[in-house]
């Protein structure tokens, strides 16, 4: 069994080699990973709200997709990956009610996707794989020794990308 | 500027869970009328917790919940969820039925009568509320979702989470003969109608 790292809503984490990350039951939130395959160097963020910026309680960077990201990179550097290998890959961002009405809010899972990816592509670094979207619960694993995204839900079966 | 559940004092909270009290007491009995049985309530929870210890109330992000959610408008927005343990679920929806099904799985019917029973306890729960402070509320029709527990746990989550790191739950408990049924409400204002709320009942200027 190797050793997994869980990582909570509005945290991240990062290891290397043959450790993995993993964060549980993702709904609206989107998990973030950055991937270095020549160092092993891996990375995990649960992101729960698209911008610090528009927020007053702002204290916590592992929130929000905007400054999340930015300190993962940090992390993943800090451990030995190179910023111009790194790939990423991208899961979560549901939306688990359906209301016909309004409003912003219910559509957060989008919005935090569109945010992260708009993060990346400011940093330059690739996404590789996604699997965002749907009305359905997500629960993700990172592998470090291999990069691969193992995606389990409740009803829609078990992927890799 | 919001206020978030942090920066409310002694007095401010205890408005808000006498409230919680109130309307799940409202919703014991709106749930007796519909059942036809005798419903028996303990004393409500109230209580102010971390993202991450709600989550752990239910057992875990990955253990299947039942979560039905409701649009709140009118004087103030936001949303009620409803949130059941997969037993309490079958139990409810067998009691609504009149059968006795062991299956863990909910068909569509049983999806149904459940959210007809979270329309009736929400509702139950809106009037205390109007009541209680004279604003002019109404709810939605229900959306019922059966998955993770952290997956229905981040809608409520996120909203919160745009004023600070805590959320307020009302955790209830009904029993029916030998039968113990656990409810979780999520009042969840928008960002600004914690302040309306509180103005209403009078512990905000």
């Amino acid at each position: 069994m190797k050793e997994m790292i869980k990582v909570g809503m509005a945290d991240l984490n990062v290891t290397k080699g043959d450790a993995g990350l993993t964060t549980l039951g993702l709904g609206s939130c989107v998990g973030v990973t950055l991937y270095d395959p020549i160092t092993k160097v891996v990375g995990l963020a649960h992101v729960m709200l698209p911008s610090s910026k528009t927020i007053r309680n702002n204290t916590n960077p592992a929130k929000f997709a905007d400054t999340a990201i930015v300190l993962l990179l940090e992390k993943v550097l800090k451990l030995g990956a190179n910023q111009r290998r790194l790939v990423s890959k991208l899961a979560g961002g549901a939306q688990m009610f359906a209301f016909a009405n309004k409003n912003d809010i219910m559509k957060i899972g989008e919005r935090n996707t569109l945010a992260s990816k708009e993060i990346l592509k400011q940093l330059n670094i690739p996404i590789i794989a996604e699997d965002t979207g749907g009305n359905y619960g997500r629960t993700i694993e990172i592998y470090g020794d291999t990069g691969i995204l193992l995606i389990k839900t409740i009803g829609q079966g078990m992927k890799q990308i | 500027m919001g206020i978030s559940i942090e920066e409310m004092n002694n007095m401010q909270l205890d408005v808000l869970k006498e409230i919680g009290n109130i309307g799940a007491g409202n919703a014991a009995t709106a749930l007796a009328k519909m059942v036809n049985r005798k419903i028996d309530m303990n004393v409500p929870k109230v209580e102010v917790l971390e993202f991450k210890e709600v989550t752990e109330l239910l057992g875990g992000a990955e253990i299947p919940v039942c979560g039905i959610y409701f649009d709140v408008d009118g004087d103030l927005t936001g949303n009620i969820m409803f949130l059941l343990t997969m037993k309490s679920s079958r139990i409810l929806a067998n009691m609504l039925l009149y059968k006795e099904d062991n299956s863990e799985i909910l068909d569509e019917i049983d999806q149904s009568a459940l959210q007809e029973i979270g329309n009736i306890l929400s509702g139950a729960y809106i009037s205390s509320l109007t009541a209680l402070t004279g604003l002019n509320l109404k709810i939605s029709i229900p959306s019922l979702s059966l998955d993770m527990a952290g997956a229905i746990l981040s809608v409520p989550i996120i909203q919160y989470g745009q004023v600070g790191d805590k959320v307020l739950l009302i955790e209830t408990e009904f029993n029916e003969g030998d039968d113990n049924i656990k409810g979780y409400f999520f009042l969840v204002p928008d960002v600004d109608s914690f302040e309306i709320l509180l103005k209403s009942l009078g512990v905000l200027e």
